[in-house]
């Protein structure tokens, strides 16, 4: 098997694949359309034949059809880990795929500067936090400090954004008063940990507060980041941007900008 | 473990005899301010040494009322020992948790005993505030008796962690690690824990990413390792976590239900927590003395600054903590088995030599404090979710541990930054551990780096930087560098931060039963 996957690594069969939006896929090993896949699972078993037969069992209800048992290790005499190969005979058609689309351009630090400089005529005002019981600074630290990420600036960096990085787990309350006493465009929050949906919990009672304390149609922008974060959740959660995994401190820029500091010709004078 | 070690890095002894030196310069106006005060935590550390236990039925734990009352009615610049023992001594009240009750009904009158009736609380005070330190010292030999029929595993001890949120969860799980080979279970605390200004009662079941530290899971989690122990022919220890606003008091509790090891770094609180300094320096030097106490092995915090600032810079700031953790440790009567001190495998995996800096970096801290039982722990920041690079991480962080020696290893996960570990997890990454440590066998025996190579050479830089910003430290004075942003690139002012409500100028003659008997402790070992 081994030889088979390193020639696939191969230039020379290596199938170009153009994104085709009406295309339907299947997951790829080494062939077009084979269908293979991997997973790994424990099952609550001891191991033996019949656990081995549990493993194939449920790849078939995952639609591992065949599936291949290439590993089973006992974990204690009550638990068993299992590697299984297989081919999946589900099919993706790429044309049904929702995603959030980025819907604004990517700016330089120089343009956002500028836009900032020419629409709004004074520093866009940015609060940030990790909120809760939150102790992960990390994501917003990125966005927002110097220092940045991802070889890029954080918003500190930028000539046009005044910000404010309160840090570690504030408090829902606090963090609405700085906001007001920054006078706040915008509110970026980070959120890390996920357990028993603590993130969910978290930014919906922070959304909920800041339209409790501004009057309609007042409020900062409210942006939430973290890795775990899903993207489409921005009705349920009452905020207007949420940030995936992977969102570096130039995507931010750019969309405070593009939110807040619309092209000079529609702006109010 | 060997003392007896070949220096690797030819680090130049006066260097290192300055870099000791100028940390207990900046260490030095820290001790006089914790000395000189007192908190809240601290008092009531003091009493439930003296056996106060339970909460009111909203969960206010007695003994944070009792406190308070004491506080309102005389204030607490002369303790809270005298004043309580002198109305517990009315003879009223059955015990200090009957007269906590009382005093929480608003029907306990205090006051500042004087002349015969301040000798005579002095002496309930010492007298049971003394039993809850015979506890602790019976605790200890417990332990070293335990130890002595069991054996200690070799280094380095696996660390490993449970986090469930539910004592009764945790429990099976942290006796299915210890079977699968943890020399060390840690129950991670429910996050959030270190801002809430007292202790949770009783058995918990709900917490976010970890389970309430209180006296009742300690004593459960104990008693299912002393079993777990006893099967497996091997001391199983137990971790738990002093610090945040109560840390005196969690590890008094640690003292009291022998707990083996307990995370308390001597800035974490203030710098990742926001918790006023003063409060925090005050607080950590009575719990390091009742770890040093107890026998209890601390474990710092330095691995933090390098998940905050970028590991290749910040580097020296984890050599210039190490150094005032073994200032502020020592000077609490923790003698060098018991320190734990951290740093971890966190440069970016992606930079040119990353493996070389780290193995320069855990070298310099193995030959700086050669007789501390290092703790290394393992790539947080950048472990990405990709599981596979993931292993691969884990592998080369565990072949520095066995290179260079470290005596507590916190095994690393594949899984760190997707979940908390699932039981197929911690199988795979002890695979990882075992697979490593026993294919390297005692290659540190063999492995020389050159004299004057790219390893020693950057060991020699960090040290040097660590010897100048510990310069600078001396001269701003440690308080305003914490302030300035010096360590994990955060600023903390003296005057600002959570819990300085709690934090209380000691009077001319405050009197503490319980430091009484720390500080004699220390003398008597000192002495020796």
């Amino acid at each position: 098997m081994n030889s088979e996957y390193a020639s696939a690594m191969h230039p020379a069969h290596h199938t170009d694949l153009e994104p085709d939006p009406k295309r339907i896929i299947r997951p790829y090993g080494d062939t077009t359309g084979d269908g293979a896949v991997q997973l790994s699972f424990t099952l609550p078993i001891g191991h033996d034949k019949r656990a081995e037969g549990a493993a194939l069992q449920l790849a078939a209800k995952m639609g591992l059809e065949p599936a291949m048992v290439v590993h089973a290790k006992p974990m204690g005499p009550h638990f068993t880990f299992f590697v299984v190969y297989g081919r999946v005979n589900h099919l993706v058609d790429v044309g049904k795929v929702h995603v959030v689309e980025r819907e604004f351009a990517l700016l330089s630090p120089k343009e956002c500067n500028a836009r900032i400089k020419a629409v709004l005529r004074r520093s866009l005002v940015v609060v940030g936090a990790c909120i809760g019981t939150d102790a992960h600074t990390v994501g917003i630290d990125a966005i927002l400090n110097i220092k940045g990420w991802a070889g890029e600036k954080g918003l500190e960096a930028y000539g046009g954004f005044d910000v404010a990085n309160l840090g570690a787990q504030m408090a829902i309350p606090d963090l609405v008063a700085a906001a007001i006493e920054h006078h706040a465009d915008a509110v970026l929050v980070s959120q890390v940990v996920t357990q028993k949906d603590a993130h969910i919990h978290n930014v919906t009672q922070m959304s909920a507060a800041f339209r409790e304390a501004y009057p309609k149609g007042q409020k900062p922008l409210l942006i939430v980041g973290g890795p775990r974060m899903d993207e489409s959740l921005t009705t349920k959660l009452g905020v207007d941007r949420i940030f995936g995994k992977g969102t570096t401190p130039g995507e931010v820029a750019s969309y405070l900008v593009h939110e807040l500091c619309p092209t000079p010709g529609e702006a109010p004078s | 473990m060997s003392s007896r070690r070949t220096t690797k890095l030819h680090l130049d002894g006066a260097t290192v005899r300055h870099a000791r030196s100028l940390a207990r310069k900046a260490g030095r106006p820290i001790v006089k301010l914790a000395t000189s005060h007192t908190t809240v935590s601290v008092e009531r550390a003091v009493l439930r040494l003296g056996g106060i236990t339970g909460a009111d039925p909203d969960g206010e734990p007695w003994v944070n009322h009792l406190v308070d009352e004491v506080r309102d009615q005389v204030g607490l610049e002369h303790g809270v020992a005298l004043p309580v023992w002198h109305a517990l001594r009315s003879g009223e009240h059955a015990d200090l948790t009957s007269l906590a009750q009382k005093a929480a009904a608003g029907s306990v009158t205090f006051r500042h005993p004087e002349g015969r009736a301040a000798a005579a609380a002095t002496t309930a005070a010492r007298k049971q505030v003394g039993r809850g330190m015979a506890r602790i010292d019976r605790n200890r030999r417990e332990r070293e008796r335990l130890v002595g029929k069991y054996g200690d595993p070799p280094k380095p001890w696996v660390y490993l962690i449970v986090a469930t949120g539910d004592i009764y969860e945790d429990i099976p799980q942290a006796q299915a690690a210890a079977r699968e080979g943890a020399d060390v279970v840690a129950v991670i605390r429910s996050t959030g824990q270190s801002l809430i200004d007292f202790v949770p009662e009783g058995a918990t079941r709900e917490g976010y990413a970890g389970t309430y530290a209180t006296q009742e899971n300690f004593r459960l989690m104990r008693a299912a390792l002393d079993e777990v122990s006893h099967e497996l022919g091997r001391y199983v220890r137990l971790t738990n976590y002093a610090s945040g606003l109560c840390m005196p008091e969690i590890a008094t509790l640690a003292g009291l239900e022998r707990l083996d090891m307990m995370l308390n770094d001597s800035m974490y609180g203030i710098l990742f927590r926001d918790i006023n300094p003063i409060r925090t320096f005050v607080d950590q030097r009575f719990s390091r003395q009742i770890h040093a106490r107890a026998g209890i092995i601390i474990n710092t915090g330095e691995d933090n600054y390098l998940t905050t600032a970028d590991a290749i810079e910040a580097a020296h700031t984890v050599t210039v903590s190490q150094l005032l953790n073994e200032f502020f440790g020592r000077e609490a009567g923790l003698e060098d088995w018991q320190l734990g001190l951290g740093h971890a495998f966190e440069i970016n995996p992606d930079v040119p030599d990353s493996f070389r800096m780290e193995l320069a970096h855990a070298l310099l801290a193995r030959e700086l404090f050669p007789n501390a039982p290092l703790k290394w722990m393992p790539p947080t920041k950048h472990m990405t979710g990709d599981v596979f690079r993931g292993f691969l991480l884990d592998g080369f962080f565990n072949l520095i541990g066995a290179l260079t020696q470290q005596g507590i290893l916190l095994v690393g996960m594949m899984t760190e930054a997707v979940h908390t570990p699932w039981l197929s997890d911690r199988d795979l990454a002890l695979q990882n551990v075992r697979y490593v440590f026993n294919a390297v066998g005692d290659l540190h025996e063999d492995f020389v780096p050159a004299r004057d190579g790219f390893i020693v050479q950057r060991a020699h830089r960090v040290l040097a930087e660590a010897v100048e910003l510990l310069d600078d430290i001396v001269d701003d004075g440690l308080l305003n560098a914490i302030g300035d942003g010096t360590f994990g690139l955060m600023k903390r002012p003296a005057d600002a931060g959570r819990g300085l409500d709690g934090v209380v100028r000691r009077a001319r003659d405050y009197y503490n039963p319980a430091s009484e008997l720390l500080d004699a402790g220390f003398d008597a070992r000192s002495a020796r």
